[in-house]
């Protein structure tokens, strides 16, 4: 399936400034009508048209999954980043125009579990937020551990604590306030999944206790996008379409090939559900693999590469696409 | 055109038959003179009008028979219609999923009336005129997916994506091709497939799931199956093969063109928007071959297929044993002449 998923002509109705880092954007359908329902923990990916770039960063939907009306997302603003975010901050205005896709979820509920133990670090709690208010109608039974650096860069922390009291927990690390894991896995009730959401360190560490816990892998859940990294220009050759493009310092594999009119599939651009994998036909120099979804043996085989994230350096580079 | 429905059995007296109407819309499953499986999907957004691909759920002449079949089927064994307790909530996708789209491209046949949660259901092929709360089970009278593929023609798999597969968790399967929903409920893809022959090797299975795992809201899939069946039996289940796997071997010369059936499953796929399960509908056609090979170009291309058919194929299919007389009697149809590519009759 190329090119993700069905689109949809949004009009941003709204911006909200969260806190200095934050803002929440709704987007209602351009001309009216509803939008799908889709399921808590899923992302749209944003389109925009940023002078001759044409950028495309996915965003959780944070919305009720049962409101059609409007999805809102927030995007947390990387100043050292390639440019999404900030595009989103400064360039975007109520009345605009985009282009959204159709929610996508790779971070789903397991609804066999008895209990959702939800662990997020920082902008992480996107996803969550319209999780809780989806088993919140279904009368499902989680709590929520959310670790911020302090109250004025927490976002949705007051909300969180004024509607679900009982169920959310907040750490201030500024504080030196720690989400004490062991304690908080092993007084958990058979049938619990835990779903994690925030940076990568957090992800490790959940992940490493929970298993040498002996939580089996299938009720360890978690969500992490990566954002593709700049790095020194390069070239490659696309054989299928029998053109040679550059990727500039600041642009990934795959937007070099959307902006050469090549048509590759992708979902998450993040490096983890696998929908872009390319096969390299030859290569002379060396790979540089920042998805989760290559394991090391294909790494070392050089047969394949993950161009939402991933780059190369070196002499040549042919792969079948 | 408004559909007649039509008075038939696929049991007993075997009364079914297909109109012109239907023979013209079969869907004829080899776009070329040879088969082997493959991956052959694509996006189920409409198709030519009146074809069964034009509608996200086909309606036709046969409507009223099968549903009175199935619920025939039903009422001796229960457990065609199972939901592990976490699928309800796909259940309700399901529900929805159907109402919004037969009551959109059959509006004089199915309507949809929605004030909030509050839902009022007509259909009027079967006399059903119900109101009802959307989300709660104790106001129809059957668990949302029950209720709903008691009124929908096809066979109906609502699998749970987790841990990068599918899972056989609920289902409604009583026009089965001789498997069984209560011996696969909760296995995962590769186990319910397991019985297949060649595609594993072939990594059909690695493919196709990778595939289905990606299919998203809004951009279903479809794909032709197939296989044959001796009289209109829409039930061959292993639970029932002691009744009619002996009706195999009523075939003679003189009636393989009557009693012996080409069957072809249309199975569409759909992501479901809640639960993020993938609803997986198989409906499933039956041409006999007398009405077959009224269409020259099918006759000829049918005989061909059989007569090349691998034979682990054919006995998957379970018509190794007749495939002679099927062949024999095909052969009267195929004048050797050139046959032109895809699907539609010349």
């Amino acid at each position: 399936m190329s090119a993700g998923t069905n689109k949809i002509a949004v009009t941003v109705t709204d911006i909200i400034e969260v806190n200095q880092l934050v803002k929440r954007f709704k987007f209602e359908r351009t001309g009216g009508g509803d939008l799908p329902v889709f399921s808590g923990g899923a992302h749209t990916v944003v389109e925009m048209l940023d002078k001759e770039i044409t950028r495309l960063n996915p965003y959780s939907i944070m919305s009720d999954p049962m409101d059609q009306n409007a999805y809102t997302i927030s995007v947390r603003r990387d100043d050292k980043g390639r440019g999404g975010s900030l595009f989103m901050h400064h360039q975007v205005r109520v009345g605009d125009e985009m282009v959204i896709s159709y929610p996508v979820n790779l971070f789903a509920l397991d609804l066999r579990a008895k209990k959702h133990l939800m662990i997020a670090g920082g902008i992480g709690i996107t996803p969550f937020l319209a999780q809780i208010k989806q088993l919140t109608t279904l009368q499902y039974h989680f709590e929520l551990h959310y670790s911020v650096r302090n109250n004025t860069v927490g976002s949705y922390v007051d909300e969180l604590t004024s509607f679900y009291p009982k169920n959310t927990h907040i750490y201030y690390s500024d504080d030196g306030q720690s989400i004490d894991l062991e304690q908080l896995l092993d007084g958990q009730p058979l049938g619990t999944h835990v779903y994690i959401c925030g940076p990568k360190d957090m992800i490790t560490w959940v992940y490493e206790t929970a298993e040498s816990m002996g939580w089996p892998r299938e009720v360890i859940h978690y969500e992490e996008f990566l954002a593709p990294q700049s790095g020194k220009p390069f070239e490659v050759l696309l054989e299928q379409s029998n053109k040679t493009i550059q990727v500039g310092e600041h642009q990934s594999l795959l937007e070099a090939m959307e902006a050469a009119d090549v048509d590759a599939p992708y979902l998450c651009r993040g490096g983890a559900c696998g929908q872009c994998e390319t096969n390299v036909i030859s290569s002379e120099g060396q790979f540089i693999h920042r998805d989760h979804w290559l394991d090391d043996e294909q790494r070392k085989s050089g047969k394949k590469i993950m161009p939402c994230v991933s780059r190369f350096e070196g002499k040549s580079l042919v792969l079948d696409r | 055109m408004s559909i007649q429905f039509k008075k038939e059995t696929f049991r007993n007296d075997y009364t079914f038959k297909n109109s012109q109407w239907a023979i013209d819309r079969f869907p004829f499953p080899f776009h070329e003179d040879s088969y082997m499986y493959s991956v052959n999907m694509e996006q189920h957004q409409g198709g030519p009008a009146g074809s069964v691909f034009e509608k996200r759920f086909d309606v036709d002449e046969h409507y009223l028979a099968e549903m009175e079949d199935r619920a025939l089927v039903l009422a001796e064994d229960p457990l065609r219609c199972q939901s592990l307790p976490h699928m309800t909530l796909a259940g309700w996708d399901l529900l929805e999923l159907i109402m919004v789209s037969k009551s959109e491209d059959y509006p004089d046949l199915f309507q949809l009336h929605r004030e909030g949660n509050n839902w009022r259901w007509i259909n009027k092929p079967m006399k059903i005129d119900d109101q009802f709360v959307f989300m709660d089970e104790t106001t129809l009278p059957y668990g949302p997916m029950e209720y709903i593929t008691r009124q929908t023609q096809g066979d109906f798999a609502v699998l749970d994506q987790r841990d990068d597969n599918l899972w056989m968790d609920a289902g409604m399967v009583t026009t089965q091709a001789d498997w069984s929903l209560d011996f696969d409920i909760g296995m995962n893809f590769f186990e319910w497939h397991a019985p297949v022959p060649k595609a594993h090797e072939m990594g059909i299975f690695v493919r196709a799931l990778k595939f289905l795992l990606n299919i998203q809201q809004g951009s279903p899939a479809r794909r032709l199956n197939w296989t044959m069946t001796v009289n209109p039996l829409l039930d061959t289940s292993p639970e029932n093969y002691h009744k009619w796997g002996v009706e195999k071997s009523t075939l003679t010369v003189e009636n393989v063109g009557e009693k012996q059936h080409l069957r072809v499953e249309l199975q569409t796929f759909f992501r479901l928007p809640r639960s993020n399960a993938l609803v997986f509908p198989i409906r499933c056609y039956l041409i006999r071959l007398e009405e077959l090979v009224t269409v020259p170009k099918w006759g000829r291309r049918l005989h061909r297929i059989i007569r090349d058919l691998p034979e682990e194929l054919a006995t998957y299919k379970g018509f190794i044993s007749n495939r002679p007389m099927i062949q024999e009697y095909l052969s009267g149809f195929d004048d050797g002449q050139p046959t032109s590519d895809g699907i539609w009759p010349d």
